[in-house]
């Protein structure tokens, strides 16, 4: 049994000594993606190009639009003189965003009454949208105060401090506290990152030797099934622990995210966790007979995997089938486990939900690969 | 050849395999004995392959039963490996491992004890002529190397019964001839061979063949038996326009079929006698006139061709 799993192992090693362009996919790539995920992947956004419209051109409007054109997150490129113009800015993606003051702005806030201010976004880009109007409320809510603590005269309607520009969309980022979305974002792009590379290394690895013809004359030696399955899966999970270990550093390192849990917690998940993955990529190398086969199915499921993980989109805001999905994506319950290790400190006592997860979807996953694995030899 | 015929190796019986609709091997039965070389000949697609399979323990038969060296195959696959070896028709070998890294992992794979690993493969490496390239990397051998290495993979543990399909295709002359050296040495030390081949010269070199069409056994016999039971008697035409020859006799009376063969055409005819004169006046109408018409001895592939009734005979 050792004898073989050894020899197996060492042919592994030595074919990926051999290949000299190994170290550079196994690791460029993930630094690489890692950077462009640490400086791309966050909320925080710069530079929205906006357009302006005030009907209104009164002291308060160009004050209103004043602020806007203090922050870097805005940059006016358009100060329109029609409705026509603004949507046109937005059609031809010239502007993600609108605001368009009416006239009479001004007459109603010293009349003290709620004075609309109109707001388009550019739906296509959603996300950025979403963020931009967030600082958009910010902004206003300051220029509110602002106005409110200006006015001389009495109001006649409610107290002073009520607000004065009717918007109420509020936009606030799950982890917002230390401003850093980044600390939030990392652990995730460690734990995705992970999953890509190692279920598709895995999955493509058996596919080959199936399609080189060498797995048929393995299968003719006295070799057992599981001992194959380990000999061919055992280097996927060094190299993802490896990966995971890279990448953390550089989260680390490079963007000064905290890590203020336990090593320990973060190696049992990580196994259990590279477990499920290499069991996912097996599982999948059964459904292909040739390297294409498994490249469509690689790029067909790792994306659901990714979306339905709770990366970006909160788990609890999917429609219930979408949410049981995400209940055999060994990501989501890598994820928690990630960003708690990094970010909140918690141990076992709290993860183990989570850690029980992994294993039993490690256990489930290898299982049903190994005894798939079997059947399709034939 | 067949001096000890006391034990057989390999014995199957109502072998049946398809795939969905395709009978690929329909209700076969042989039996091998120890030390022969069996050969499986037959046109492409004939089964040939999927027996091999089957008797390698790496395809489930539908129905039948194989015994190999004793060993049930189809019950007890994992016992049987220890006595076979299979060289599928395209060995997979590492191509990033070198020559002796690949049989040192087959030979690991099997349980070759280290010592004995290093000695035999030194051996096999010295009569497939690979010695002086062990440390050159298995991608960047030529199809004929590889083979080799293919074969020496297979026979790094000591087989009882060695299965191998089709081994020498894309292989040259020279090759070749080690090749069935290193066959008639291991047949000398008691291995029992099952090849199967698509070069006659090799059919003709085996104890005994079995012609395979359409999933079944047509025929199955010693290559002299075989040549023996071809119906008809077979005619060679020597021309310097062979094509031409064959143009003009095919569908005469008589003629069960003609088949070229290089600047001649072998023409397969019910009786020599009557027929002979009757083919030179047709060959003399289509105006060739140096066609020597001679008896000949039947080739593996005249019978071939004759027992599978390639060409339906073309009677008036
Ligand atoms: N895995 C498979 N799935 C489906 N059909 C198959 C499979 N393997 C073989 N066949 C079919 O079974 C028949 C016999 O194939 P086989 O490979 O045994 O032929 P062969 O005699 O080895 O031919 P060749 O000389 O081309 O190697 C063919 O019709 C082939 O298409
Ligand atoms: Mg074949």
């Amino acid at each position: 049994m050792f004898e073989r799993l050894s020899v197996m192992l060492m042919k592994e090693f030595l074919e990926l000594r051999r290949d000299r362009w190994a170290m550079f996919r196994l690791i460029v790539p993930m630094i690489l993606q890692m950077l462009v995920f640490g400086y791309a992947a966050t909320f925080t956004v710069h530079h929205v190009t906006t357009a302006v419209l005030d009907l209104d051109q009164s002291q308060a409007s160009r004050s209103l639009i004043s602020h806007f054109a203090a922050t870097s997150r805005f940059d006016i490129i358009d100060m329109a003189t029609n409705q026509r113009e603004i949507t046109s800015d937005i059609d031809h993606d010239r502007a993600v965003i609108a605001i368009v003051i009416h006239a009479g702005f001004s007459r109603d806030l010293e009349n003290g009454k709620s004075a609309p201010l109109q707001v388009i976004v550019d739906g296509t880009n959603s996300n950025t949208a979403l963020i931009a109007l967030g600082y958009i409320a910010q902004i206003v809510a300051n220029f509110s105060t602002e106005q409110a603590a200006s006015r001389v005269f009495p109001s006649r309607s409610g107290p002073a401090a009520a607000p004065v520009v009717g918007i109420s969309l509020q936009m606030r980022p799950w982890f917002n506290e230390g401003l850093n979305e980044r600390w939030f974002f990392i652990p995730g792009v460690i734990g995705t990152l992970t999953l890509m590379q190692v279920v598709s290394l895995t999955a493509f690895a058996i596919v080959r030797e199936r399609e080189v013809g060498t797995l048929e004359q393995i299968l003719v030696s006295p070799i057992r099934p599981v001992e194959f399955i380990l000999g061919k899966t055992v280097p996927f999970f060094l190299i993802g622990l490896g990966d995971i270990a890279l990448v953390s550093f550089v989260g680390i390192a490079w963007f000064h995210v905290p890590f203020i849990g336990d090593p320990w917690v973060m190696l049992v998940g990580s196994a259990l966790f590279l477990l499920a993955v290499v069991g996912m990529g097996l599982l999948m190398s059964t459904f292909s007979r040739t390297q294409q086969q498994a490249f469509a199915l690689n790029f067909f499921l790792l994306n659901p995997f990714f979306i339905l993980s709770g990366f970006a989109f909160p788990i609890a805001a999917m429609p219930k089938v979408l949410q049981w999905f995400t209940m055999i994506n060994p990501l989501r319950y890598f994820l928690v486990i990630i960003r708690a290790v990094f970010l909140k400190g918690v141990g076992f006592a709290v993860l183990w939900p989570e850690l029980g997860a992994l294993a039993l979807l490690a256990l489930i996953m290898l299982t049903i690969s190994v005894l798939r694995f079997r059947k399709s030899l034939d | 050849m067949m001096a000890e015929v006391n034990e057989i190796a390999v014995r199957v019986h109502g072998l049946s395999k398809s795939f969905g609709s395709v009978r690929a091997v329909r209700d076969i039965d042989l039996a091998v004995a120890q030390g022969e070389i069996f050969g499986l000949v037959g046109p492409d697609g004939a089964g040939k392959t999927t027996i091999m399979r089957m008797l390698a323990a790496v395809l489930r038969p539908d129905a039948g039963e194989i015994l190999v060296d004793g060993v049930d195959v189809v019950a007890e696959a994992e016992r049987a490996k220890l006595h076979l070896s299979y060289m599928p028709q395209r060995f997979g070998l590492y191509e990033d491992l070198t020559i002796a890294e690949n049989i040192f992992f087959y030979g690991a794979l099997f349980g070759v004890p280290r010592g004995e690993r290093i000695a035999r493969s030194q051996e096999l490496l010295e009569a497939a002529g690979l010695l002086p390239f062990r440390r050159r990397l298995a991608g960047q051998l030529s199809g004929g190397m590889k083979q080799k290495l293919g074969l020496i993979c297979a026979l790094i543990h000591t087989p009882r019964v060695l299965l191998l399909d089709e081994p020498t295709t894309g292989v040259d002359p020279v090759s070749r001839r080690d090749f069935w050296a290193i066959l008639y040495n291991l047949r000398e030390g008691g291995v029992t061979i099952v090849l199967s081949t698509a070069y006659m010269d090799e059919a003709e070199r085996c104890s005994r063949l079995a012609l395979l069409h359409g999933g079944e056994i047509r025929h199955c016999d010693t290559p002299q038996h075989l040549k023996a039971a071809m119906p008809g008697a077979l005619l060679a035409i020597a021309s310097a326009h062979p094509r031409d020859v064959r143009e003009a006799v095919s569908g005469k009376p008589g003629v069960l079929g003609a088949l070229l063969m290089g600047d001649r055409v072998h023409v397969r005819v019910d009786d020599a006698e009557r027929r002979i004169p009757e083919l030179r006046a047709a060959i003399a109408d289509q105006g060739i006139a140096d066609a020597v018409i001679t008896p000949a001895e039947p080739g593996i592939e005249d019978v071939f061709v004759a027992l599978l009734g390639e060409e339906k005979p073309h009677e008036p």
